[in-house]
């Protein structure tokens, strides 16, 4: 029998976004749930120490993420995380999220922040040697690779900087990227050219990684000529950018862009009413803890002027 | 030296074998504070209520006695945190290297230890 729970508001995602969404709503007596499928904090939790977020001076994305959890729920906000959600219906007076086979929440207004995550390459070998060579945080794992040969995969800020942070430990760093140019700041970029453990294979892509105990080798194909080659490595970093977490959401009727992130207008909503979007999952401009907690804040006052009017 | 976490510790080497001898299902993640370690022992608090029969401990990875897991013969060619390591009847029965998901963490469980 599946118990059904009632809120004024659902939201879906516990990260920066919908953490304060969930301080916002519970603050102004909305009955709210957030749930997420996996920690609360999304991305912030996957963030080692943040100097940007004005009137914190330096802190770590695990202890940002706990305070702002901390305050949703000391103003009634109920949260779950890692739950799996089975169902969902957006479309309708009374939008519903099921969660495993035992619980149904129900709400008039949702709001989707469901946030990002790192891409992966998605070639063989990659899951098979994560953490056996193969790693996205350079920060965590860097101190594996004294003396070490690795190869850093990306063109942006993060790819870049992480690659100049690595020489602290590596031997030599490897960026390989798959265009003739990086997107990175220039800064960045001559930063990365100026340090002699560094140097560059362009326009190509991995096409497998493949090892024993731990990786020992990735094969690439330059990109203009087809040509394949491969090459003995220690180490690979894969930094190539997000992309937004709304497969869950492909068939619930809510538009998304060519890039699979949810259209919404300066309210944060949807194309379906009483269902608003907030954070790294909606099409915009920059990805940032504080445009999530810009979002989250406009999405929240407009869900609750949505209940209100009706 | 233990970890900010809401999870109980190992916090000497005779505790830690103490762990192994008293319990029959022993679930222990030595990391440290970052992003790819901070999700793992999320799961497991999550995990605790509804797997009574298993034992979740933290380690802090910089500790003098994390060696007992660093040294494993199941972490050679690990290289990435958490080192996460499953223990039936004080014997390594399963490990992992860097961030998992409830699911990959669930399914070991379940396999090694019974629902």
């Amino acid at each position: 029998m599946m118990e059904e729970k009632r809120y004024d508001v659902i939201v879906l995602g516990g990260g920066a976004a919908g953490m304060t969404a969930g301080i916002y709503l519970g603050r102004s007596k909305a009955k709210t749930v957030v749930l997420d499928t996996a920690t609360i904090g999304g991305q912030m939790v996957l963030t080692y120490e943040i100097a940007n977020y004005p009137g914190v001076e330096l802190t770590t994305g695990y202890q940002l993420s706990s305070v702002m959890k901390k305050q949703a729920k000391s103003f009634g906000c109920d949260i779950k995380a890692n739950v799996k959600v089975t169902a969902m219906d957006l479309v309708g007076e009374e939008k519903s999220v099921t969660v495993g086979d035992k619980v149904v929440y129900k709400a008039p207004a949702l709001i989707v922040a469901t946030g990002g995550r790192s891409r992966m390459l998605n070639v063989p070998g990659e899951n098979e040697f994560k953490g056996r060579g193969i790693s996205y945080c350079a920060t965590c794992d860097g101190d594996f690779f004294q003396d070490k040969e690795i190869i850093v995969v990306g063109g942006g800020n993060s790819a870049l900087e992480e690659a100049v942070a690595l020489t602290k430990y590596a031997s030599k760093v490897t960026i390989l990227h798959e265009f003739d140019h990086f997107q990175a700041f220039e800064h960045a970029v001559e930063e990365a050219k100026a340090n002699l453990k560094i140097d560059f294979i362009m326009s190509s892509h991995i096409t497998e990684f493949t090892g024993d105990q731990s990786l020992r080798k990735v094969k690439y194909k330059n990109l203009e000529t087809g040509e394949q080659f491969e090459k003995a490595i220690d180490g690979v970093f894969i930094f190539i950018g997000y992309e937004a977490n709304t497969e869950a959401l492909r068939d619930t009727g809510i538009e998304l862009n060519q890039w699979n992130e949810i259209v919404a207008n300066e309210k944060m909503e949807t194309n379906i009413p009483g269902v608003f979007t907030a954070g790294d999952c909606r099409a915009k401009q920059f990805r940032q803890i504080t445009t999530a907690v810009s979002d989250g804040t406009i999405a929240a006052l407009n869900a609750m002027a949505y209940i209100h009017a009706k | 030296m233990v970890l900010p976490t809401n999870l109980k510790h190992v916090a000497t080497e005779d505790e830690y074998n103490e762990i192994l001898k008293n319990h029959e299902n022993v679930m222990i993640c030595c990391g440290r504070m970052g992003p790819m370690c901070v999700p793992v022992y999320d799961i497991m608090e999550e995990l605790q209520e509804e797997y009574q029969h298993v034992e979740f401990r933290d380690m802090l990875f910089d500790s003098p006695y994390a060696h007992v897991i660093r040294n494993l013969p199941q972490c050679r060619g690990f290289m990435g945190l958490p080192f996460t390591i499953y223990y039936k009847n004080g014997e390594v029965v399963a490990a992992t290297s860097s961030i998992q998901s409830q699911e990959q963490i669930t399914e070991i469980l379940d396999r090694e230890f019974d629902k």
